[in-house]
C-alpha cells in the first residue's frame, strides 16, 4: 500500500493492524492504553543490590531465549556496555533469539554484527545503526527486519506496549549500591541520562552497570533505585575520549559559515523570532554555526532566546552562561562543556526522551519549539529527508530526534551543501524517507534557499526580508547539472528494515542491498 | 596514443580520482572502484572509456580509484596519466582537440 | 562547453580569490561565495611535478563549470620557468578571462606574454585581444618599472603587488601599520592611476587576525586601491562592506549620471548638480560609484 509520502509498504508489514503513514498529526486525539511492566516486589529490606557479574544480574532477572534487552546511547561511540551485556548473555548464558532495543547503535557495537550473523541476535530496534551492524543488516543477515524509530517514536512504542523490554540496561557514570544513577561524575561522565529514563520505567527488569560506585543516595537520580533490580560494578563502562568530544568548535569552513548565516537570516525574517523564542540545532558544521549568526541577530534586535533543547554542546552552554538563553533542557550532551554544565549551570536541566519528543504524550518539548535547524544526507523535491541510508543504500545513520523536532516545530530548516563529493544532496527521490516532507519547511544550501510550498507564510517572510529563494526543483536540477543524474540504487526484494514514523505508522522500508555490477 | 610506460595522475582526496595506466596489447582492461559506485559507476565507466577512445588508447590496463570526482576531473586525470605514460604531458597539448 | 562572455577590461574587481587549480573540490564552485574574480593558480599552489596535471584540471574546469558573472583569471608560472608557455596555451584554449603574469619586472615581460597570448588566440581560434592581462609586481624592480608595465598593453587591466616576495626582496617583515610596503603601494598606485589601469593589494595571510585584516582593508581603500587578493572566502564579505560607497556618494553619483544623460541629449556639456559644476570628466567616476553600489546591493536603478 502506498503511504502519504508515496512509498510502497508491503502488505505483510500491515498484518496485525499496522497502518501506513498518513501525514502529520494523524493520531491526534486518539486514546492509547499504556502498557505497564510486570515487575518484582522487593519488600524485604536489602542493603545492596550489587551483584558480582553481568551474568549474575542476567540470571537474577530471569534472562532467557527470545528476550528483548534495552540500551541507551549516552556513551555514544565510547560505549562498552552493549557489547559486554550481549557477550555475557550469549557466550556465558548461551542465550539466543535475542532482540536489542537500543536508543541508538554505532561503530562501537561492531562486534554485535557477529551475533547477528550467528543468528543469536534476531531483532534490532534502534534509532541509529552504523558500521558493521548496518552493513550486515543491509545484507539481509538479521532474521527479522530491523525497526528504526525516532527518539520520540521509541518512548511512544514502549508506552503503547509495542516494544516490551524484558531487561533494561543502564550505563551509569555513577550509581549507588541500590541503583540510583546519574550521568554526572565518575570517569565516564556523560551528562544527561534522558534516553534511559523511559526504558527504566517500562522494563520488567532494570540492571544498572557502572564504573563508579558512590555513596547512597546518589541524588538527584536520573534513573531511580525504585526501578532497579541489580547493580553491577565493572572496570569501565566506556572510553571517555569517545563519550564526549572536546569542546565542539564552530566550523571555520567558509561554506558552512555561509549557509549558517543564511539560516540565521531566514530565522530572523519570521514572526517567531521574538523575545523568548525557542530553538534547537544539530551539532553538524553549518547547523552549529547557526548559533553564532543567530546571536548577532538577537543582539541587533535586543531579544533573548527563551529556551533551547536537544542534544546540547558547548556553544549553547555559552549562550546560557552569557544570559542570552533562559533555559537549556537536554536529553544528551555531546561535548565536555555540556557534560560539565548540566544540572550545574543554573537553568540547564535534564529531560527524558518522552518529555523531549514523544508524539503520544500530552506535552513534549518539541511541540513548543519555534525553530529547529537540522542536517540531511539527502532531501528530495517533496522535501522528504533521508538521514539513515547512504547513497549505496546501506544503513549508516540515525533519524534520532530529526522527525520529532521537524514535526513539532513551527519552522524546520534543513541545512546542507547541495552536493557532497559527487553526491547530490538535493535529489529527485531520497533513498529512504526518514522525515516526511510535510514536516520540513525551509531548505538552505550553498547554492540557494528553497521554501516548502506548503508554507506560503514563510515564503512571504523571506520575500518581505528580501531574502532570495528558488524552487527546490531548480536546486535539484543545479545539483544534477554538476554531478550528473544518478542511477537508482538497486535493491533486492527482501525488507531488512522498517522505518516507523513517530506516530507508529510505517513511513518507509529499507531493502537488502544488491552488489553493484556493470550489467545494465 | 599508446600507453608506453606505467604512469599515474590524481590523488585519493575527496572529489578526486587516482588514475593508473599500464602498457598492454589488444584491449583496454579497465578496473574501477568508486565511493559512489551504486549511483555513478556506469557514468564513470562511460566517461573513462570515451576519454581513452578520444586519446586513441586501444590497449593497456587502466585503474581508476574514484573518490567522488566529477566527470571533468575524471577526464583530466585520465588524460594526464595517458600523456604522462608517453612523455607528452608537459607541452604542446592538443587542447580542444583530443583533449576536450 | 561553457562559452564565457567577452571579458570586460574595466569591471568591478574588489575581491580576487586565489584557488589551487589542482584541487577539484575547491575549483568546482568557488563562485558561490560571491567574489568578483577567481584566481586559479598554476604557480605557487601547484607542486613542480604536478604542473602538467593542474593544466588538465584547469582546462576541464574552464570548459565545464559555469562560473557565471564571476571573472576567471589564471595565475601562470613565471617567465623564468619552463611552464609559462603551456600555461598560456591552456588558459587561452579554455577561455579564461585573464592571465596574471607572475613576477613581472618590465614592459618587455608584458609584451612577451602578450605575444604568446596572441599566438595562442590564433592557434585556438579565439578572437584576438579577448584574453586580458594583469601583472603582479613582486620585486623592487617591478615596482620601479610600474608605469611602463601599466602602459605596456591594451589588454592589461591592472597591476597587483605581491607582498610575500616583495618583503623578502626588501628584507622587511609584515608590519601592521603597512609601513613596510607603503612606498611600494604608493608608487604602484601612482603608476596605475597615471596609466588609467586598476590597482590591487596583496593577500592578508593571517586568517585569525580579523582586526589586522580590517585595518589593512581600510588602509587599502583610503589609499585608492580597486581591490584586494584573498586567500579564503571568509575574507570576501569584509572587503565588499568596506569598499562599498556611502549612501550620500551613491545619491550624488546617480544625480550626476542622470543629469549628464539628460543634458548631453540636449547638447549641453557643462551643467550643475547640487550646486557643483559638472562636465564629462566626472562621468566615469560617478558611473564607477554606481556600479559599485549596484554590486553592493545599494543601487537598483537602470543607469548602470
Amino acid at each position: 500500500m502506498k503511504n502519504a509520502v508515496g512509498r510502497e509498504i508491503p502488505d505483510f508489514l500491515l498484518e496485525g493492524g499496522k497502518e501506513v503513514y498518513q501525514g502529520k498529526n494523524y493520531m491526534d486525539g486518539r486514546y492509547v492504553q499504556k502498557a505497564a511492566p510486570r515487575t518484582r516486589i522487593y519488600e524485604r529490606p536489602k542493603e545492596s543490590k550489587i551483584v558480582e557479574t553481568i551474568a549474575d544480574a542476567l540470571r537474577q532477572c530471569g534472562a532467557r531465549d527470545g528476550m528483548t534487552f534495552s540500551f541507551h546511547h549516552h556513551l555514544r561511540n565510547g560505549d562498552f556496555v552493549v557489547n559486554m551485556v550481549m557477550k555475557a548473555a550469549i557466550e556465558e548464558l548461551g542465550l539466543k533469539e535475542l532482540t536489542i532495543a537500543a536508543t541508538s547503535l554505532g561503530e562501537a557495537h561492531d562486534p554485535i554484527a557477529d551475533y547477528i550473523e550467528a543468528g543469536k541476535v534476531v531483532g534490532i530496534q534502534t534509532s541509529g545503526i552504523r558500521g558493521r551492524m548496518g552493513q550486515v543488516v543491509s545484507e539481509g543477515k538479521l532474521k527479522t527486519p530491523a525497526i528504526i524509530r525516532s527518539h520520540g517514536g521509541r518512548p511512544r512504542a514502549i508506552e503503547a506496549g509495542e516494544v516490551h523490554i524484558d531487561i533494561a540496561f543502564v550505563a551509569a557514570p555513577t550509581s549507588d549500591c541500590v541503583g540510583n544513577s546519574r550521568g554526572i561524575g565518575g570517569k565516564s561522565n556523560c551528562g544527561s541520562l534522558g534516553y534511559a529514563m523511559t526504558d527504566a520505567k517500562y522494563a520488567d527488569h532494570v540492571v544498572v552497570i557502572t564504573d563508579c560506585l558512590v555513596d547512597f543516595p546518589n541524588m538527584p537520580a536520573s534513573v531511580e533505585a525504585i526501578d532497579v533490580d541489580a547493580v553491577v560494578v565493572v572496570d569501565s563502562i566506556g572510553n571517555p575520549k569517545k563519550i564526549a568530544s572536546a569542546a565542539a568548535r564552530i566550523s571555520q569552513n567558509p561554506r558552512d559559515l555561509m549557509m549558517a548565516e543564511n539560516v540565521a537570516k531566514v530565522i530572523a525574517s519570521t514572526p517567531y523570532f521574538k523575545e523568548g523564542f525557542s530553538f534547537q540545532t544539530g551539532v553538524g558544521g553549518p547547523s552549529l554555526a547557526a548559533n553564532l549568526f543567530l546571536e548577532k541577530y538577537m543582539d541587533e534586535r535586543g531579544i533573548k532566546m527563551g529556551w533551547a533543547i536537544g542534544g546540547i554542546c558547548g556553544p549553547m552552554v555559552e549562550l546560557l552562561k552569557k544570559g542570552k538563553v533562559g533555559k537549556v533542557i537536554d536529553v544528551q550532551d555531546f561535548d565536555l562543556d555540556a557534560v560539565n554544565s548540566i544540572n550545574q549551570t543554573p537553568g540547564h536541566y535534564e529531560m527524558s526522551a518522552s518529555q523531549y519528543a514523544n508524539p503520544a504524550n500530552k506535552g513534549a518539548f518539541v511541540n513548543k519549539l519555534d525553530f529547529v535547524v537540522l542536517a540531511a544526507l539527502e532531501i528530495d523535491t517533496g522535501f522528504n529527508v533521508n538521514v539513515l541510508t547512504g547513497s549505496d543504500g546501506v544503513l549508516r545513520g540515525a533519524p534520532g530526534g530529526h522527525p520529532d523536532t521537524a514535526a513539532g516545530s513551527k519552522v524546520c530548516i534543513i541545512v546542507t551543501p547541495l552536493i557532497r563529493g559527487r553526491m547530490a544532496t538535493v535529489c529527485e527521490k531520497v533513498v529512504t524517507v526518514t522525515t516526511p516532507g510535510d514536516c520540513v519547511d525551509v531548505l538552505v544550501t550553498d547554492y540557494g534557499i528553497a521554501v516548502n510550498p506548503l508554507r506560503p507564510d514563510l515564503i512571504k517572510c523571506l520575500d518581505d526580508a528580501g531574502i532570495p529563494h528558488v524552487t527546490i526543483e531548480s536546486l535539484k536540477e543545479k545539483a544534477y547539472s554538476i554531478v550528473g543524474r544518478p542511477d537508482d540504487v538497486q535493491f533486492e526484494d527482501k525488507v531488512v528494515a522498517v522505518l516507523e514514523a513517530r506516530d507508529g505508522t510505517i513511513l518507509d522500508v529499507v531493502r537488502q542491498i544488491k552488489p553493484y555490477t556493470f550489467e545494465d | 596514443m599508446r600507453i608506453e610506460k606505467n604512469a599515474m595522475a590524481g590523488t585519493l582526496e575527496s572529489s578526486d580520482a587516482l588514475v593508473t595506466v599500464e602498457p598492454g596489447e589488444g584491449s583496454v582492461e579497465l578496473e574501477i572502484s568508486s565511493s559512489v559506485m551504486n549511483q555513478y559507476g556506469r557514468q564513470i565507466r562511460a566517461t573513462v572509456l570515451a576519454t581513452l577512445d578520444r586519446l586513441g588508447v586501444t590497449g593497456g590496463r587502466v585503474t581508476v580509484v574514484d573518490k567522488g570526482a566529477l566527470d571533468c576531473t575524471l577526464k583530466a586525470r585520465v588524460e594526464c596519466a595517458v600523456l604522462r605514460s608517453c612523455g607528452k604531458s608537459d607541452a604542446g597539448i592538443p587542447w580542444g582537440g583530443v583533449i576536450r | 562547453m561553457i562559452k564565457r562572455p567577452k571579458p570586460e577590461r574595466f569591471r568591478l574587481r574588489r575581491t580576487m580569490m586565489f584557488m589551487n587549480a589542482q584541487k577539484p573540490g575547491l575549483i568546482k564552485d568557488a563562485y558561490i561565495y560571491g567574489c568578483d574574480s577567481i584566481m586559479l593558480d598554476l604557480e605557487d599552489a601547484v607542486a613542480e611535478n604536478q604542473k602538467d596535471a593542474a593544466r588538465f584540471s584547469l582546462y576541464h574546469a574552464l570548459t565545464t563549470i559555469d562560473y557565471g558573472s564571476t571573472e576567471v583569471i589564471v595565475r601562470i608560472n613565471g617567465l623564468d620557468t619552463p611552464h609559462w608557455q603551456e600555461d598560456i596555451r591552456v588558459c587561452v584554449a579554455g577561455g579564461a578571462d585573464g592571465i596574471r603574469i607572475a613576477k613581472c619586472e618590465s614592459a618587455n615581460d608584458v609584451k612577451t606574454v602578450e605575444a604568446a597570448v596572441e599566438a595562442a588566440e590564433k592557434e585556438f581560434g579565439v578572437e584576438v585581444g579577448r584574453t586580458l592581462l594583469m601583472a603582479a609586481l613582486e620585486s623592487p624592480k617591478g615596482i620601479l618599472h610600474a608605469y611602463e608595465i601599466c602602459c605596456a598593453s591594451e589588454r592589461l587591466f591592472g597591476v597587483a603587488i605581491s607582498g610575500g616576495d616583495f618583503r623578502k626582496c626588501m628584507q622587511t617583515k609584515f608590519d601592521p601599520s603597512g609601513i613596510d610596503m607603503l612606498a611600494a603601494r604608493g608608487q604602484m598606485l601612482l603608476a596605475a592611476r597615471a596609466a588609467g589601469v586598476q590597482c590591487f593589494d596583496t593577500v592578508f595571510t593571517d586568517l585569525d587576525d580579523e582586526a589586522g585584516f580590517e585595518a589593512e582593508v581600510r588602509q587599502n581603500k583610503a589609499m585608492g586601491f580597486d581591490g584586494k587578493s584573498l586567500i579564503n572566502p571568509k575574507q570576501i564579505r569584509l572587503v565588499h562592506e568596506l569598499f562599498a560607497p556611502t549612501e550620500k556618494e551613491v545619491a550624488q553619483a546617480e544625480a550626476i549620471v542622470r543629469a549628464y544623460r539628460e543634458q548631453s541629449a540636449a547638447g549641453v556639456g557643462v551643467f550643475t548638480v547640487n550646486g557643483k559644476m559638472i562636465d564629462i570628466a566626472f562621468i566615469p567616476g560617478a558611473e564607477r560609484t554606481l556600479r559599485l553600489a549596484k554590486a553592493c546591493g545599494m543601487y537598483e536603478g537602470e543607469l548602470v
